[in-house]
């Protein structure tokens, strides 16, 4: 126990969780206008979703295409709360039914839903935040995990899922808002989320809210449960013929990369002011996935990285050169996998090491005992890679 | 939601909707035999499946342009020309991808997903650029419009009827090159057994390459048979690949026979529904179905009995 102590935080971790903290808590906020700053707390709850899949990805070998259902979840509870704030009977006084929400009486409804209702409660919003995306993965995980059904064909059907709820909200538009989504929302309990000052306090909240969860991500990772998960990755059978029960470590961590999915998706909603299916499909799924890939599949400080950095690079892009854009995205799939597996936290290990092994030979000419560097199997993967994803000094 | 109709009415109404169905159905066996040689047999995840398809269709369309510009008396042949154009062009791009991109990922599956997936954005991109992000349509040769009445309330579209021979043959050829002839013996010893298959004197690589551009050459012909019923854009494609996938997922990877007849089931049920139904409930309440039934029976309709 002593010794996983001493283990949970290395001084390198420390440095790089300390470096990510310099950059979105001091110099983003003071470099960047609330634009900007609201633009990178749209990216960071994405980086939510880059670090779940890290987690079912990277460490578990699940690879969902369907993590925008549960980013979804998330936002579409936290809209749903909103809306209904926003459409009080004063504020829709106008509409044939007043106090239901606008694209509701667009739609000929004349009475709330009744899985509306529920969302007036504040409390309720954020228990469906979350627990219900957990709870739908928990479903499909159990009947995927525990018939053995991975790899391939559980990324086929978690992409399928996606594309039917993508299907279902637009085709049901007087519940969900249709393709339009669920916009105009206005107020937190009483307290205007549309102002600059709030923006700020949302985008300090959303900061502290995705180190809550990479901490748990980081604890979840230095346990014997996340030592498992690789083993169940490398090699499934042999954790298996060890008496381990592989399904539940794998439900497990899937349903974990949906709750934090789910609460990025709720950030999302906050921040940005709405929530619509283009956030939910097949496409957004994918490149959620990207942004994992990029950052480092091992890494869940790269993951961070991945996601803002693609998304400020197809903020700039498409506002520059909007046809260009998916060439770029393309290139970035097709080079990220062919030429850095490991992503821009690979990149960084590997500089790590070369400066730690230049030490390492500086020190061993002033005292010969160097502890030397565990020997690692062969057919294992790399270390997991703790990096972040710009290198910087160590 | 039957009872409004009378008896007569309603087998008229399935009729109808299933032979509409069953041009859907010729899409989703053509997409679905290409993937099932890809995926079921290679275990290539190919994302950009639906991009391939959409190359035949805009061969088919730059073909039927270029009968109506140069040679508009043999305009009624253009269709078969066009097919051969899409096999071959969405071939060829199939084996220089299988060549630049996709043999350095065999051991890596789910990497394939990704890398063919950017490969999607970069051909749709490819596509709006160059063929406009309008879609586009073509007009069907004399003989292939019109319909044949069986009764008085039932008719069937000729080219609905041209499209389905077609795919029956394609199929049919399908069977024969992978079960019946030494090329295909050599694709399923390659599939098993890699090093093993070029130890016995298998040019894996070749066989690889060929194998995916078959694959790729076949989605292109079912582009082709998709400019009958839909007109093309640059995302027309990215629309069918999760129904494909989940084609030849249901049917069982492996199983050519699978694919087919969940091709059939899908595409029918479906077709059937939308009648009844909004186009959109019936497309989600299909999929929940397939989606439903797959994780129960996670191999499929058709599997192949082997011990793992």
């Amino acid at each position: 126990m002593n010794a996983l102590k001493n283990n949970l935080f290395k001084r390198q971790d420390l440095i790089n969780y300390g470096l990510l903290a310099i950059l979105l808590v001091l110099i983003l906020p003071l470099t960047l206008d609330i634009f900007r700053l609201n633009l990178v707390g749209k990216y960071l709850s994405y980086a939510f979703v880059a670090v779940g899949l890290v987690l079912c990805w990277g460490y578990g070998g699940i690879l969902s295409l369907g993590q925008g259902v549960f980013f979804g979840i998330g936002g579409y509870a936290m809209a749903m709360f909103l809306k209904l704030e926003a459409s009080s009977p004063e504020a829709t006084a106008i509409q044939s039914t007043p106090g239901i929400p606008d694209f509701m009486d667009w739609n000929q409804l004349t009475a709330l839903p009744w899985f509306w209702e529920p969302f007036h409660s504040l409390g309720f919003t954020t228990l469906a935040i979350l627990f219900v995306a957990p709870l739908f993965a928990f479903i499909v995980a159990v009947a995927m995990f525990k018939r053995r059904v991975g790899g391939v064909y559980f990324a086929i059907i978690t992409q399928a899922i996606a594309a039917i709820l993508t299907i279902l909200i637009i085709g049901q538009q007087g519940y969900t808002g249709g393709v339009n989504g669920i916009t105009d929302l206005r107020t937190l309990m009483g307290w205007d989320i549309r102002t600059d000052s709030a923006k700020y306090i949302l985008y300090f909240f959303c900061v502290a809210m995705l180190f809550a969860c990479l901490l748990l991500a980081h604890l979840v990772l230095k346990s014997k449960l996340g030592r498992l998960l690789v083993a169940i990755r490398d090699r499934e059978d042999r954790v298996r013929f060890s008496g381990y029960d592989v399904s539940s470590f794998k439900i497990f961590v899937f349903c974990f990369a949906a709750m934090l999915s789910a609460i990025g998706g709720a950030m999302f909603t906050l921040q940005v002011g709405f929530m619509s299916p283009t956030l939910v499909g097949i496409v957004p799924s994918i490149e959620m996935v990207i942004f994992c890939a990029l950052g480092g599949r091992l890494s869940i400080i790269g993951a961070v990285y991945g996601a803002l950095l693609v998304n400020a690079a197809k903020t700039t892009m498409s506002e520059a050169f909007p046809e260009l854009w998916l060439f770029a995205m393309g290139a970035l799939f097709i080079g990220v996998v062919l030429a850095f597996p490991n992503g821009l936290a690979g990149l960084y290990q590997t500089l790590l090491q070369k400066v730690k092994e230049r030490r390492a030979a500086a020190a061993a000419q002033k005292t010969p005992a160097t502890p030397a560097i565990a020997p690692r199997n062969a057919t294992s993967d790399p270390e997991p890679a703790q990096g972040i994803g710009v290198p910087s000094q160590s | 939601m039957f009872a409004d109709y009378s008896s007569s009415e309603l087998l008229a109404i399935f009729a109808m909707q299933g032979f509409a169905g069953l041009s859907l159905f010729s899409i989703f066996v053509l997409m679905a035999l290409g993937l099932a040689i890809i995926f079921g047999q290679m275990g290539v995840i190919n994302m950009a499946h639906g991009e391939f398809m959409i190359l035949g269709a805009y061969m088919t369309y730059l073909t039927s342009n270029l009968f109506e510009a140069l040679m508009p008396g043999l305009y009624g042949a253009y269709f078969i020309v066009a097919m051969v154009v899409a096999f071959v062009s969405a071939g060829a791009l199939g084996a220089l991808v299988e060549w630049a991109m996709i043999r350095r990922l065999y051991h890596r599956p789910l990497d394939t997903l990704l890398a063919t997936w950017g490969l999607s954005l970069i051909l749709q991109q490819c596509y709006r650029s160059i063929f406009g992000a309008r879609e586009v349509g073509v007009s069907l040769p004399d003989w292939l419009m019109g319909s044949v009445a069986v009764t008085d309330m039932i008719e069937i579209p000729i080219n609905g009827l041209f499209v389905m021979v077609l795919t029956l043959l394609i199929a049919a050829g399908v069977y024969y090159l992978m079960y019946r002839s030494n090329w295909g013996g050599q694709v399923r010893a390659v599939v098993q057994n890699r090093p093993m298959a070029g130890a016995v004197g298998i040019n894996t690589g070749k066989v690889d390459r060929m194998t995916f551009a078959l694959g790729c050459g076949i989605a292109g012909v079912a582009g082709s048979a998709f400019t009958m019923i839909g007109s093309t854009g640059p995302t027309s494609g990215q629309l069918y690949i999760v129904d494909t996938f989940l084609v030849v997922v249901f049917g069982g990877a492996a199983s050519l026979l699978g694919t087919i007849a969940s091709a059939f089931t899908i595409s029918q049920a479906q077709s059937t529904m939308e009648f009844f139904l909004s186009g959109s409930m019936a497309k989600v309440l299909t999929l929940l179905v397939v989606v439903g039934i797959l994780m129960l029976r996670p191999q499929g309709l058709f599997s192949l009995k082997i011990r793992r």
